[in-house]
């Protein structure tokens, strides 16, 4: 399974109700279903990657994320993962709290352009970064809202989430001692885990 | 030497005829005490007989579905593209079954068949039939053939409802619902259109009050009209645009109304009068109604996620770009519901110009999209 998707499914309860935004090739549902008896759907606009969905017996619905989740009620899932797709949406914020209020928790990945590399490089050649982790140029990619962890964890903060879990990982989905010790300049993807704050009562 | 037919043709087939003379109970409150269904069946039924697929017709469908009658015929049956070996519906591995229903004007009992009570033809008095008769109707034939669960029930259309309503009335006899360019019910406007192709029979005066066939006429221009507005639904404006345009059918406008001058207008005479030397007019009201009357939701409610709340079979959703007649929307509507109702579901988009005729052509992605949720169906 993709190293990220391995981190994710630990996340995820056994039995529970999971909604997949951007489910890709339906990797993670595929896999839940078998392990941990997860049931639930993945969302995803690319022809090929539903017809791998339905290949592998994922229930894929072809929805755009951009149009929003109005069709799901509230509370009506355990877990709303969205795995690299926060930079390619319209309105991440929106989405954001669509999946709070679909979900009873959220799982959420996406780059860190706060990373050395994209600092070295923006710092060094003045030029937005291309690597190979990050290939496109500034006017034909799909990221169009690159973040930084500060960045969410900020927005997290105005929109009164709460930040369960969180992992800085490299490249390769590894959990190192740098991106422990200062993940927004040394991590490269995060992986959150938030849900909705509890208002107490006073 | 015989003629020979496409490699993944089911090639030739002919009709057998189920006799059922067990009364059967309709919404309408009346009941037929005996009937026939015609029918015709594609690859064989395994030992377990868990391999058979139904499928059901749309408003002008019938029983042939695929292959040959003869090897005279033109054209194989009309989901020939669907149904065959290696296809979509592959008849290696499945065993089809395709009726025409009750009520239908091509071998099963209805309107043009006479009534065994009074020795006439029915015409007129046939009683009114609705997609959850057809479902009954149905699942007699099912029983007649030994078949105890469908493997899957398909259709599209009118015959997608057919499908939609075997997993609401028998969940426990149907593993697949293949419901392809559907609707959970009809809107205002699809009701108008098919108000409008009804006036057209009613008010025809070879029709006769429905009983045309015992005075030997037949309502022709009615049945035409019928088909004409009807085909406009079925096409979309983006393909009747690149068919015809403003093409003329002369070298000029002729300045008179009883030309035919652009060449959708001669597309679409020709369409009406093909459909109304084949088709019976009462057949045409009655299916017309049935979509009409279609609204499984009704009874609890309007709250579709409700109805489905007991089925027990898998969904798959097809739904067309330019479809304007059951567009994406209504297809969604039956996924939201599905969705509410924590029922498998899976539910696709085709970006298609042809509109809800699109359910009916080897479109690529349909194709691949049918065939790879066909495949992993279990038998």
């Amino acid at each position: 399974m993709r190293a990220d998707l391995e981190i994710i499914q630990q996340w995820i309860p056994e039995n529970s109700h999971v909604l997949d935004l951007g489910c890709g090739d339906g990797e993670l549902l595929a896999w839940l279903k078998e392990h941990k008896n997860v049931s639930g759907y993945g969302l995803e606009i690319d022809a090929d990657k539903i017809n791998t969905c339905i290949e592998k017996g994922v229930n894929v619905i072809e929805q755009d994320l951009d149009k929003g989740l109005s069709n799901f009620a509230n509370n009506s899932f355990d877990v709303v993962v969205m795995t690299q797709a926060l930079q390619v949406v319209h309105y991440p914020d929106k989405i954001l709290q669509e999946m709070l209020r679909v979900g009873r928790t959220c799982i959420i990945t996406f780059p860190n352009f706060g990373h050395w590399r994209c600092r070295w490089y923006l710092a060094t050649k003045g030029r937005m970064p291309v690597s190979d982790f990050m290939p496109y140029t500034w006017y034909n990619t799909p990221n169009i809202h690159f973040c930084t962890f500060k960045d969410f964890e900020a927005l997290c903060h105005e929109m009164q989430m709460q930040v369960l879990d969180r992992l800085a990982v490299d490249g390769l989905h590894r959990n190192n001692l740098g991106s422990r010790l200062w993940p927004n300049m040394l991590g490269e993807i995060g992986i959150y885990r938030v849900a909705r704050n509890v208002v107490k009562l006073a | 030497m015989a003629h020979v037919f496409p490699e993944n043709s089911v090639g030739l087939v002919s009709p057998k005829v189920a006799r059922f003379d067990q009364p059967l109970a309709l919404a309408c409150g009346r009941q037929l005490n005996e009937y026939e269904i015609i029918y015709e069946t594609y690859g064989e039924l395994n030992a377990q007989r868990s391999n058979a697929i139904l499928i059901c017709h749309a408003l002008s469908g019938h029983h042939h579905a695929a292959g040959y009658h003869s090897v005279e015929d033109r054209k194989p049956g009309w989901w020939d593209a669907c149904i065959g070996p290696g296809k979509a519906i592959d008849t290696n591995k499945f065993f089809v079954v395709s009726l025409n229903n009750l009520g239908g004007c091509n071998g099963s009992t209805g309107p043009g068949s006479r009534n065994p009570e009074t020795g006439k033809i029915y015409g007129a008095d046939f009683p009114m039939v609705t997609v959850e008769d057809w479902v009954h109707s149905q699942a007699r034939l099912a029983d007649t053939l030994g078949i105890e669960q469908w493997a899957a029930v398909v259709g599209g259309s009118l015959g997608g409802m057919q499908a939609l309503q075997w997993s609401i009335s028998y969940p426990e006899r149907i593993r697949h619902c293949v419901a392809i360019a559907a609707a959970p019910k009809l809107s205002a406007q699809n009701i108008a259109f098919n108000e409008v192709a009804r006036q057209a029979i009613l008010s025809d005066p070879d029709f006769l009050d429905g009983f045309f066939i015992e005075h030997g006429t037949t309502p022709k221009r009615g049945l035409k009209l019928a088909r004409m507005v009807g085909h406009i639904t079925y096409l979309s404006d983006d393909s009747m645009g690149t068919k015809f345009g403003r093409e003329l059918k002369t070298s000029q406008l002729n300045f008179d109304v009883n030309n035919v001058e652009f060449q959708v207008e001669s597309y679409l005479r020709y369409q009406g009068e093909e459909f109304s030397g084949r088709f019976d007019a009462n057949t045409y009201l009655i299916m017309t109604k049935a979509l009409d009357y279609f609204d499984p939701a009704a009874v609890h409610d309007g709250n579709l996620a409700k109805t489905f709340a007991h089925a027990q079979a898998n969904f798959y959703l097809i739904s067309f770009t330019t479809d304007w007649r059951f567009s994406p929307a209504r297809s969604k509507e039956i996924a939201d519901a599905l969705i509410a109702a924590k029922k498998n579901v899976v539910s696709v988009e085709i970006d298609a110009p042809q509109g809800h005729d699109a359910f009916l052509i080897p479109i690529t992605r349909y194709l691949q999209a049918f065939s790879g949720y066909m495949n992993r169906i279990e038998i």
